[in-house]
């Protein structure tokens, strides 16, 4: 197969701190790959690296064929940026933004008005394009960033927490944008998330990052296959006497407690919902809810890591 | 080919900023009116000045307009840490452009600006009584060019080494007020005692003021062309080391 972006035991350490710990990621060509890590897993140092903003201490990455501590120019010719935090001026127009990034990516001059215009399509700014980004809302700002990212036809599109802070129906319209441009441009696109169902929803490949170190690496389905697991969450009275009584039951492979609930990981859970709350109900222990889940990414985490996602904010 | 488009792109948006804070234009133009009318009359009346046609308000005029150029390019120039805080500076900095270009964009879009302020206190020469005519006003117009080149490549070397704008204070007492009080915008540079003469020769505007003096009065301190040669001699300097700076620095500015 042929990869866009390959590291090879890619290191990062800032005094005594090891923000990425050798790490070996290999993008097949035009992907939707995600990173997916807590906050402080060391994903934007990764992705800084990969965009040439930080230099690796050890180890290499490859970019669209170029080394990025060797060719750094030829990597920013072929990869467009979001960044996570925003890097817009408040006070040039959306469009001058576009017209800029242009200009500094050599957009030929015959064409960059045509593109321009593309991408003032794409990313539906209508009127506003023409009025200060000070007063854009939050989602154009970001589609903004997205439709600048790729005005330049870049080979590769580096998302760094695309819908961080965005409100979910913002969201959901940043997911849709990015799968068509997926479908519709020659163009793989490598991005980092915290938010587990983002990178189920669009995510080809995925690599779980924890501490520096990337964990595992495949599709989400994959992922999720590999456990085996439906969980049944549940609620109790008796939280500790129950996950000591269940401890003993054959089915349920794993327990995670998590705040007042408890998580059992069971196969085919559908079966089983009764069969728990009969078993409660013998032992006088009441059953305030119980629900059933199949597997997501989420879980996936949670088993590499022992903890939650969320955990550590 | 490239580099040049990039220069030329910083360099307009460093002018669309200029244009678009209406409140910063206003205040380029009565901040510098305020020292002529008020401090230039009150200290005015007070020494008698005869040496120039015009007294004091003549002499000060030169020298305010060296203090508006000193100002709008530092303070421009420390824009940078503010593109830095507001994540923009990493946009130019990712772009495939050289790191000089980048410097030399900013530099001259600075110098756009001061030169759009120095024009505009130029015409208002007659407040004060300085006859101005064409010739006068064009050579005026490349010193001021060559001074704010100098100083904005100041401005942009102390942004590299600024994280963010809490030091500003310290930037304005150690840096911005003593280039001003040095420079002879307000005295003459001559006649000092030896301690003052010495700082005051080592400040770079003295040497745009009194260019800017030897061509709107016909009165300097100094020979024009040495005035000349240590202005362009500071912003060559200047320009040199901040993209020096910035392209070993480029890590730690995104």
């Amino acid at each position: 197969m042929e990869y866009i972006i390959e590291t090879t035991d890619i290191v990062k350490k800032y005094d005594d701190f090891t923000a990425v710990d050798g790490v070996n990621l290999k993008v097949p060509k035009n992907s939707v790959y995600g990173v997916l890590g807590p906050n402080g897993a060391g994903k934007t140092t990764l992705i800084s690296m990969l965009c040439t903003i930080l230099h690796p201490t050890s180890g290499s990455a490859k970019v669209n064929g170029y080394d990025v501590v060797q060719n750094p120019k030829e990597v920013r010719e072929s990869i467009g940026i979001v960044f996570q935090s925003r890097a817009l001026d408040d006070m040039l127009t959306g469009r001058e933004h576009l017209q800029m990034h242009a200009s500094l990516y050599g957009v030929p001059q015959d064409v960059r008005e045509k593109r321009i215009e593309e991408i003032l399509d794409l990313i539906a700014l209508g009127k506003k394009a023409d009025e200060f980004v000070k007063t854009y809302s939050g989602g154009m700002k970001r589609r903004l960033e997205i439709g600048r990212g790729l005005i330049h036809h870049p080979k590769v599109l580096f998302l760094d927490e695309p819908t961080l802070g965005l409100d979910p129906q913002t969201r959901e319209s940043i997911w849709e944008y990015i799968k068509e441009l997926n479908q519709h441009q020659d163009v793989s696109v490598l991005m980092t998330t915290h938010y587990m169902e983002e990178a189920d929803k669009l995510c080809d490949e995925v690599a779980i990052i924890n501490q520096g170190q990337i964990l595992t690496a495949d599709s989400p389905k994959n992922l999720k296959r590999e456990l085996k697991a439906d969980t049944i969450t549940m609620q109790v009275d008796k939280l500790e006497e129950f996950t000591r009584l269940v401890e003993d039951l054959d089915f349920v492979k794993e327990i995670f407690i998590k705040d007042s609930e408890i998580k059992l990981m069971v196969e085919r859970g559908e079966n089983l919902v009764a069969e728990l709350v009969n078993f409660a109900n013998k032992n006088n222990i009441f059953v305030y809810s119980i629900e059933l889940e199949h597997p997501n990414l989420e879980d996936v985490f949670l088993k590499y890591t022992g903890r939650t996602i969320q955990g550590e904010r | 080919m490239a580099e040049l488009e990039g220069i030329y792109t910083i360099w307009l948006r460093e002018n669309k900023r200029f244009l678009r804070y209406r409140s910063r234009i206003l205040t380029s133009v009565v901040t510098p009116l305020l020292w002529l009318l008020i401090f230039g009359t009150g200290l005015g009346s007070a020494v008698r000045f005869g040496n120039i046609p015009g007294g004091y308000q003549a002499f000060l005029f030169p020298g305010i307009i060296g203090q508006t150029i000193l100002f709008t390019s530092i303070f421009s120039g420390l824009s940078v840490i503010q593109d830095r805080q507001f994540g923009f500076l990493k946009e130019i900095l990712v772009a495939p452009i050289s790191r000089p270009s980048i410097v030399l964009g900013k530099a001259i879009g600075i110098s756009t600006t001061a030169i759009l302020q120095g024009l505009v206190l130029l015409i208002l020469s007659f407040v004060v009584n300085v006859p101005m005519t064409i010739p006068v006003l064009l050579a005026s117009l490349v010193v001021i060019l060559i001074i704010s080149l100098g100083l904005s490549g100041l401005g942009l070397l102390i942004a590299s080494f600024t994280d963010s704008m809490e030091g500003f204070n310290l930037i304005m007492s150690f840096i911005v007020m003593p280039l001003f009080l040095l420079s002879g915008a307000l005295f003459p540079v001559t006649g000092l005692p030896s301690w003052l003469q010495v700082a005051v020769y080592l400040d770079p505007l003295t040497y745009g003021v009194d260019a800017l003096r030897a061509i709107i009065l016909q009165s300097s301190a100094m020979p024009l062309h040495i005035d000349l040669a240590v202005i362009i001699f500071f912003a060559v300097v200047m320009i040199l080391i901040s993209a020096l700076v910035f392209s070993k620095k480029e890590q730690s500015l995104m």
